[in-house]
């Protein structure tokens, strides 16, 4: 397992960082925790001329309350979000998803900027983004600029990221009073990815849920909401059984994989099961 | 523990920990790849895309041309490079197609060695890889044993795909299934699995004038040395092999490699040692898998449970060569499917076939974790066909434990045992029932996540083999085991033995053996193997055979130390030989001077030599070597609780508990360690493993994403516990322990699968049993019409 030859550069300020990564071009690539881009390199699947590290920019480090929501910066490792009290708080769905990302050793270098610009559907965090409505803070050639998690995830390792761009941090709103979260994550070893996994966010009130978001990993080219579900659920009785006819409707309009950890039909199912069990406890019922 | 055995003394039986442990676990040690030589370069392999085509071109002119790159080869270059042996051809007309270890006309499986470069830096190499024009000419591939042998199949070999068929038996068959009351029939799959050794592989190999030096993560330097010079025409005594420190091997360093041999090769073509050392995803692709059968098993019985007799048939996937071993390791099976049951008749009949992918070879337990699932897994089968409860059944079977020395239906003198006694333990561990009561309310309530019991009262032959035996199987070697103890003239104590340690701990184990017959410390002894220049003799480390044979020779060569010691003792202390007692460590004439000597002491004077009686020749340690009479057969009873969620499949196991007898235990500790690992292994093939080939005979499970391997987190934590039968058949009572985990453990969790849920109307789900199998066949049990 022994990658191309490459170039390395460590910038000191985002400036420098975006100067050499544009200067590289089509050859150049960011490396934060290298925990997906070093695994392609190795396969030589991916077999970038130049690695821009992004590991020495202080601007995308840190955890930041800023109001509504809270600014995390890019390099905030996995194990961070899983630990940071803030994040605890305001975000636990995206800490109860990073601890289940992989094991310990990749959780303590693993960034959330690079699992979110990296774009695996299969990974869990971008579906939680989705989940939250985060928004994806860039900086690029042409200054800063802001992106919905909903427009960033544009195809199978694909984001909205333009040449010469950087994440920066992500912005993810505070859950309020009255909200609940889980992420249902169904995969075979502990350290497998998702065959399928469910972000859920639901606002209980009056017995009902007022509104509920969901987040789908590994259903598509893209981490996706489950909107027809999200609809069916808003303004259904906070039970079981609602909630679970509800969920029926979870895998409305994803594409997801056959492979071999399961065949497409088999991951709508799942979908449709782990959404009502998300959604439950999300809605604590 | 039964109350039969003597107490244990002081060393026997304890739980010390393990004294290589230290450098094992932190990596300061000499593993393979660790070794660098002056002047060393590296290799690496062009692998074949195809799982089967004709090799047009090999052109390696423009690898050769790039930066740091010493040479490269394709395997015209090496006339001289023979075959791979197959040291087994388990009959008279076995099929045994050449086996280069370069391609030079065909290649017959995906990852197939086609050429090879050598450069000064992995990286280099690694390029010049690329480099490599390859031209094939694709041929159909062959990837399902069961149409593999239809006429119209392509052909791996021009032999056809037949590699051998092997038939067994005792008892009048005929006559056990005419007429019997119940007579079922089951067709188990036995997936085909990789074994992943935590170090893989690497080879380095070194070059003096006409001496050569090969060093390999291997677990049997011995075997392979004499493997280079039978079948590579290497002089014997002008090769050296080492296995350092070995990181596991299950059997998959149970080899004579390709890549050992060419390193051997291009070595003295370069003239400069060489180094390789395997990736993740290359071992994946090219290190032999193991299992791969399919099983049709039929068994008759009586209403009342007797067993009358037991059919079964394999189709065994040889892949696409002979390896060292490869057709003898379903036969190991041969003699273990009846188990620990008594029957009228047994008939086996195994066929070889060979196909494109990956040879198949030793895998931890070889044959045996086979027969033992596909027993297993029927005695379930007829149980639930009889409305009897499965433990009733395999108790009614059973050999009785007063019944020992036990001679089988397949031939076997199964020693000692005590079924009875392992079961009673396990079954209270487990609180059987309990777990039965809960899982009728579970049905009963229709709780979507049901709970199944699953049992596996299995036996295993290991501690391989008598030398005899293993020649009226045809086998290229013999059974044997040889050990020597050195007492220094300080009183230290140096042991070399044959056996290969690559993980289980021999140099505790060792140690203790040691420490005990001799009465030195525990700390005083030094265990060598490993390496053909200080342990030149020996058969290595592999079917739970070190302590069996290896121990048993170590003990021998213990007692033949105390004789001499005691002729010396009786000249220090100035009585007759007849009157010198040795115990712990110090000789004393009986009822005499009241005058002792210790064992240190006569080394000493052994090496001082100035008054030694008489015809003794100065020196204080001997050699022996031991051939097994028999096999060791440890046994046990596994029982396994499975959650099955009907909703998503999921399977989590709830609780287990094994019981295992092995014998005395040297050292408990590592007992329950080989326990621990041959149960995660034995699990991970109930529910995780699987090497998947596709339609064009790629494999899709080359790395450890696709190929999952069970961590501590997937596991649950074991109950285990011992009864202890000791061996007959061995002075030190003791019997194999390093594979029973592993052979017992997949049925035991299979079958509580399948009691989980088959009455829903579920009669089998094939391994590994993932969710999505395990849902697949309770959606397809639903819409058949559900129970029975
Ligand atoms: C064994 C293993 C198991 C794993 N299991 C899981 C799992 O179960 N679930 C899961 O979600 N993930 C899993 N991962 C992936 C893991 O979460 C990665 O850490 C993460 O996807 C990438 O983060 P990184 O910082 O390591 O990014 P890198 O590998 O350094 O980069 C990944 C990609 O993102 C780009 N990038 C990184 N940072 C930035 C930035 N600031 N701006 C612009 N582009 C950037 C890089 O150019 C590259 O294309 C696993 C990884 C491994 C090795």
């Amino acid at each position: 397992m022994i990658p191309s030859a490459f170039d390395y550069t460590r910038p000191t300020s985002v400036d420098e960082a975006i100067r050499a990564l544009t200067d590289a071009g089509e050859d150049g690539k960011v490396i934060a925790g290298g925990q997906s881009l070093l695994p392609l390199m190795r396969l030589r699947l991916a077999a970038p001329a130049m690695l821009v590290d992004v590991g020495a920019l202080g601007d995308l480090r840190g955890i930041r309350d800023e109001g509504d929501w809270l600014w995390i910066g890019a390099l905030t490792t996995h194990d961070e979000v899983v630990h940071d009290p803030l994040i605890r708080e305001h975000c636990g769905l995206l800490s109860q998803a990073a601890g289940t990302v992989a094991d310990p050793a990749v959780r303590h270098r693993g960034t959330l900027g690079g699992s979110l610009a990296h774009a695996d559907p299969a990974a869990d965090l971008p579906a939680v983004a989705v989940a939250l409505d985060a928004t994806l803070l860039a900086r690029g050639p042409g200054g800063e600029r802001s992106i919905g998690a909903g427009e960033f995830f544009q195809d199978y390792l694909t984001t909205a990221l333009g040449p010469g761009e950087i994440l920066t941090g992500v912005r993810v709103p505070k859950l309020g009073e009255g909200w609940g979260y889980h992420y249902e994550k169904f995969h075979r070893t502990a350290q497998a990815w998702a065959i399928v996994g469910v972000a859920a966010v639901a606002r209980r009130s009056n017995g009902q849920i007022g509104e509920a978001r969901i987040g789908l990993a590994n259903m598509g080219t893209v981490p996706v909401r489950a909107s027809a579900a999200e609809a069916a659920a808003a303004g259904a009785a906070a039970d079981r059984d609602a909630l679970r006819e509800a969920a029926q409707r979870a895998d409305e309009g994803t594409s997801p994989p056959s492979d071999l950890h399961g065949a497409a039909d088999y991951r709508r199912h799942l979908a449709r099961v782990l959404t009502g069990r998300a959604l439950a406890v999300a809605s604590g019922v | 523990m039964t109350a039969e055995t003597a107490a244990p003394a002081a060393e026997f039986g304890r739980s010390r920990l393990r004294k290589e442990d230290a450098r094992l676990i932190t990596g300061q040690t000499n593993w393979t790849d660790n070794i660098t030589l002056p002047g060393l370069v590296h290799m690496a392999f062009v692998r074949s895309p195809f799982a089967h085509a004709r090799i047009t071109s090999v052109d390696v002119s423009a690898a050769r041309a790039m930066p740091g790159v010493i040479a490269a080869f394709s395997g015209v270059d090496f006339p001289e490079q023979g075959s791979l042996p197959c040291a087994w051809p388990v009959t008279p007309d076995i099929v045994m197609p050449p086996h280069p270890p370069m391609a030079t006309e065909e290649v017959r499986y995906v990852g197939e060695a086609v050429a090879v470069v050598v450069a000064r830096d992995r990286y280099a190499a690694a390029d010049a890889v690329e480099a490599v024009q390859v031209e094939y000419e694709p041929l159909p591939p062959v990837l399902d044993m069961r149409t593999a042998l239809d006429e119209s199949s392509p052909k791996v070999h021009p032999q056809g795909n037949k590699c051998f068929e092997w038939v067994f038996g005792n008892g009048d068959i005929d006559a056990a299934f005419r007429d019997a009351p119940v007579v079922l029939e089951r067709n188990y799959r036995q997936q085909r699995l990789i074994p992943s050794a935590m170090e893989p592989r690497a080879v380095v190999a070194a070059w003096v004038a006409d001496e050569v030096t090969l060093w390999s993560a291997t677990q049997i330097p011995h075997v392979l040395r004499f493997a280079l010079a039978a079948f590579f025409a290497i002089p014997e005594q002008n090769i050296r092999v080492i296995a350092p420190d070995v990181g596991g091997g299950f059997g998959s360093k149970l080899q004579v490699t390709a890549e050992e041999v060419l390193a051997v090769l291009v070595a003295k073509r370069v003239g400069r040692p060489v180094k390789w050392t395997e990736s993740r995803s290359e071992g994946n692709l090219t290190v032999h898998h193991g299992r791969d059968q399919w099983q049709r098993i039929r068994v008759a019985a009586d209403h009342d449970g007797r067993l009358r007799g037991l059919s079964v048939d394999l189709l065994a996937n040889m892949g696409a060569y002979l390896m060292l071993v490869t057709p003898g390791v379903p036969l190991l099976g041969a003699f273990m499917f009846n188990s620990i049951y008594k029957m009228d008749a047994y008939s086996f009949r195994c066929t070889g076939i060979f196909t494109t992918e990956v040879p198949t070879d030793a895998y931890r337990g070889a044959g045996r974790p086979e027969a033992t699932f596909g027993i297993e897994r029927t005695m379930d089968e007829l149980a639930s066909e009889l409305g009897m409860d499965p433990m009733e059944l395999r108790r009614r079977n059973w050999i009785k434990h007063e019944e020992f020395p036990f001679t089988t239906i397949a031939g076997l003198t199964y020693d000692s045992g005590n079924y009875e006694a392992a079961t009673a333990r396990a079954v209270e561990l487990f609180g059987y029932h309990d777990l039965r009561a809960e899982q009728e309310r579970r049905r009963a309530s229709g709780d979507p996540v049901q709970l199944g019991i699953g049992i596996s009262t299995f036996t295993e032959m290991c501690g391989l083999a008598p030398s005899r035996v293993l020649g009226s199987l045809s086998y290229g070697a013999g059974g044997w085991e040889s050990a020597s103890v050195r007492m220094l003239p300080t009183g230290k104590v140096e042991v070399v033995t044959g056996s290969s340690a690559h993980g289980q701990g021999h140099e505790t184990a060792w140690s203790q053996i040691v420490a005990e017959k001799l009465g030195v410390p525990f700390e005083d002894i030094r265990v060598l193997h490993g390496d053909t220049q200080v342990s030149p003799k020996g058969m290595d480390t592999y079917g739970s055979r070190s302590l069996t044979v290896g121990g048993v020779a170590l003990n021998g060569a213990c007692d033949k130390v105390i004789a001499k010691a005691k002729v010396i003792a009786s000249g220090m202390l100035e009585a007759p030989p007849e009157e010198i007692e040795f115990a712990h460590g110090v000789f004393s004439a009986r009822g005499g001077s009241g005058k002792t000597s210790t064992i240190q002491e006569i080394a000493l004077a052994t090496f001082a030599a100035h008054n030694l009686p008489d015809g003794v020749e100065p020196s204080l340690d001997s050699e022996a070597t031991y051939d097994p009479d028999n096999f060791s057969f440890p046994h046990g009873t596994h029982l396994c609780a499975t959650e099955v969620d009907t909703e998503t499949g999921e399977v989590s196991i709830r609780s287990y508990v094994a019981v295992d007898d092995v014998g005395r235990a040297v050292n408990p500790l590592i007992v329950e360690g080989q326990v621990h690992g041959g149960l995660a292994q034995g699990i991970a093939q109930a529910l995780f493993e699987e090497a998947v080939y596709d339609d064009d005979g790629n494999l899709l499970t080359t790395t450890l994403a696709d190929y999952l391997i069970p961590s501590a987190a997937d596991l649950p934590s074991y109950i285990t516990d011992r009864t202890e039968t000791p061996a007959t058949t061995n002075p030190l009572g003791v019997k194999g322990v390093g594979e029973a985990g592993t052979i017992a453990s997949t049925p035991a969790v299979v079958n509580a699968i399948l009691d989980a849920v088959r009455h829903l109307g579920v009669r089998d789900i094939p391994m590994p049993c993932t969710p999505e199998r395990v849902w697949r066949a309770v959606q397809a049990a639903r819409e058949s019409g559900g129970a029975r």
